[in-house]
């Protein structure tokens, strides 16, 4: 049974002594803050004792833009430019928490066929942010091929995000009150037509990655994140469920119409990289299963936007929220105060990569081989850009 | 389930201001002297072993800043936001660096964005996100962003700004002049 409760007082967060580099047995070296693939601009100070590292400390800041800073500086309407670019793979989660902050402050229910299209944009998003993550994985040891094939497939994915919002990237589909569109003709059909393809994709995947010697032998026994080390460290999302944890938002505390979907919360053992690897996989399986059930699920008309006042004079009565949605990393959540004028008071961005790319990171970077930073970093899953907003 | 905790924490902090906000959270408010201890007691006893994050709010007016401890509970699925406010001249809080990993990063950045002091958190001096930073710190509200990049990096020939709120009233209605 899954352990319920990953606390234990008896984990020592002491920050580790200082290591003597005069000695001239140690190497100093960064890993970064080049993007070195899908994990973003950020680095390593990396100590090492031969090829194992000894002291791992991360430095952020090179994405810094100032986004909560800016997002009181400007209307509610207006933030929807910045909010998803906080997440450049995932936007569709910034813009869905922002649009459901503000409605929750403000009392605004969105329609149901909204409700509907909003949970597929964001498995599309899921589905789009896997397949990048996977060629990720695969890339960071050595396997290029798979990273071709599930780029290829991520821009599909984009493909049908152009045709439902007019956009690839940065979407801005999800407003306050619904969505900005319902779906274009012919839209189920071509989006089922990838799904069947992506599957025998993943097929494929498994078969050439995950099956592959050298992907096992490096990502076995890389990165453990042991089960006592996940609440103390705030571990969430996949890197949580890989130590056995089966805590998932989309089940714990549904939103939207996720409570009508059939899907079961996935979970490993193991805790290092292979399994969250591996995870992932049937997590991106799973996404394109709920993407079918939303296609079927989703009324073909009815409103998909509420009764709203004039976006440029909107005052938001005072008020305060935590919403929270579960990305491919975990809980992703957007805390909000507002102080009843037509700009927001606070925004605070809760991203998973807080603590996975530096609390955790620093920890289980120790001992690790210098060869296998990059995977690590990978496995993790880690986006700058939410750790400092 | 939740009423009696909160009983209890009034009765044995002190707490107030318990207010239930949609969609599913209660926040509460506790004296800067008491607030390390309850949330030491949250995680503790109560089942509140997951620190979703840390933030502040500038009540630039009130003259104080608003620590929230956003705190949940695995088994009950309950969220529970600590408000905690401190004097803005005088901006400390006691480090809970002892209770999650993750908390003295939250503290660094406090630190450097809205100058909070926690002492004896790690590595609190050190830069987070601004290298070299010798302004006021960046979050408060009187620190003015226009001010600062135009007074650091000057105007340039060709460099128009525009008020995002006119401009937008101009682009949606041309014809009524930016029509309020």
């Amino acid at each position: 049974m899954a352990p319920t409760t990953g606390h234990s007082a008896a984990l020592d967060f002491a920050q580790p002594e200082p290591v003597d580099l005069s000695s001239g047995k140690y190497v100093k070296l960064w890993q970064g803050p080049q993007h070195p693939g899908i994990t973003g601009n950020m680095s390593l100070e990396l100590t090492l004792d031969g090829d194992t590292i000894i002291e791992c400390k991360t430095h952020v800041g090179y994405l810094h833009r100032g986004f909560e800073k800016l997002m009181e500086q400007r209307s509610f309407i207006q933030n929807f430019t910045v909010v998803c670019r906080i997440a450049v793979p995932e936007p569709a989660f910034n813009e869905y928490l922002y649009a459901a902050a503000l409605e929750a402050i403000s009392g605004v229910e969105s329609p149901v066929r909204a409700q509907w299209l909003r949970t597929l944009n964001l498995e599309m998003m899921r589905l789009a942010s896997f397949l990048m993550w996977i060629g990720g994985q695969g890339g960071a040891f050595g396997q290029y091929t798979v990273a071709n094939w599930t780029l290829t497939y991520r821009d599909y994915v984009l493909d049908l995000f152009e045709e439902m919002t007019g956009a690839r990237i940065y979407h801005m589909y999800m407003v306050p009150g619904g969505v900005r569109a319902g779906l274009p003709a012919g839209f189920e059909q071509r989006i089922l037509e990838l799904m069947d393809n992506t599957d025998k994709l993943l097929d494929q995947i498994e078969r050439v990655m995950y099956n592959n010697v050298v992907f096992k032998a490096r990502a076995k026994g890389l990165g453990i994140i042991p089960p006592e080390m996940v609440d103390p460290y705030g571990v969430v999302g996949p890197n949580a469920r890989g130590s056995g944890f089966t805590r998932d938002l989309r089940k714990d505390e549904p939103y939207l119409v996720y409570d009508q979907l059939d899907f079961d919360v996935i979970s490993g053992s193991a805790g290092d990289a292979y399994e969250r690897a591996y995870l992932r996989l049937q997590e991106t399986r799973q996404s394109v299963n709920l993407i079918r059930q939303c296609i079927a699920g989703a009324p073909a008309d009815g409103p998909f936007q509420a009764d709203m006042p004039n976006m440029l004079h909107w005052k938001v009565p005072a008020g305060e929220t935590y919403v929270k949605a579960e990305c491919t990393r975990g809980e992703y959540g957007y805390y909000m105060v507002t102080d009843g004028t037509e700009i927001v008071r606070r925004v605070h961005v809760r991203g998973p990569s807080y603590t996975h790319a530096i609390a955790v990171m620093e920890r289980i970077a120790v001992g690790t081989n210098i060869a296998d930073i990059a995977g690590l970093m990978v496995s993790l899953h880690t986006y700058p850009p939410e750790i400092e907003r | 389930m939740m009423s009696e905790l909160l009983d209890r924490l009034v009765r044995d902090f002190a707490v107030t201001d318990i207010t239930e906000r949609p969609p599913a959270i209660t926040t509460l408010k506790v004296s800067k002297e008491n607030g390390e201890r309850l949330i030491r007691e949250l995680r503790d006893r109560e089942g509140f072993t997951h620190l979703a994050f840390v933030a502040c709010t500038d009540w630039i007016e009130d003259g104080l800043f608003r620590l929230i401890y956003m705190l949940h509970n695995y088994d009950s699925k309950q969220n529970l936001g600590v408000h905690i406010d401190i004097d803005r001249d005088n901006a400390e809080m006691t480090s809970i660096h002892t209770l999650w990993a993750q908390a003295w990063t939250y503290q660094r950045e406090l630190r450097e964005m809205y100058g909070i002091n926690f002492p004896g958190s790690p590595r609190l001096e050190e830069d987070f996100c601004l290298e070299g930073w010798d302004d006021m710190p960046p979050m408060r509200r009187d620190f003015d962003t226009v001010k600062y990049s135009t007074e650091r990096f000057g105007h340039r020939e060709g460099r128009v700004s525009l008020e995002p709120r006119d401009h937008m009233q101009v682009q949606l209605y041309p014809t009524r002049g930016g029509d309020k």
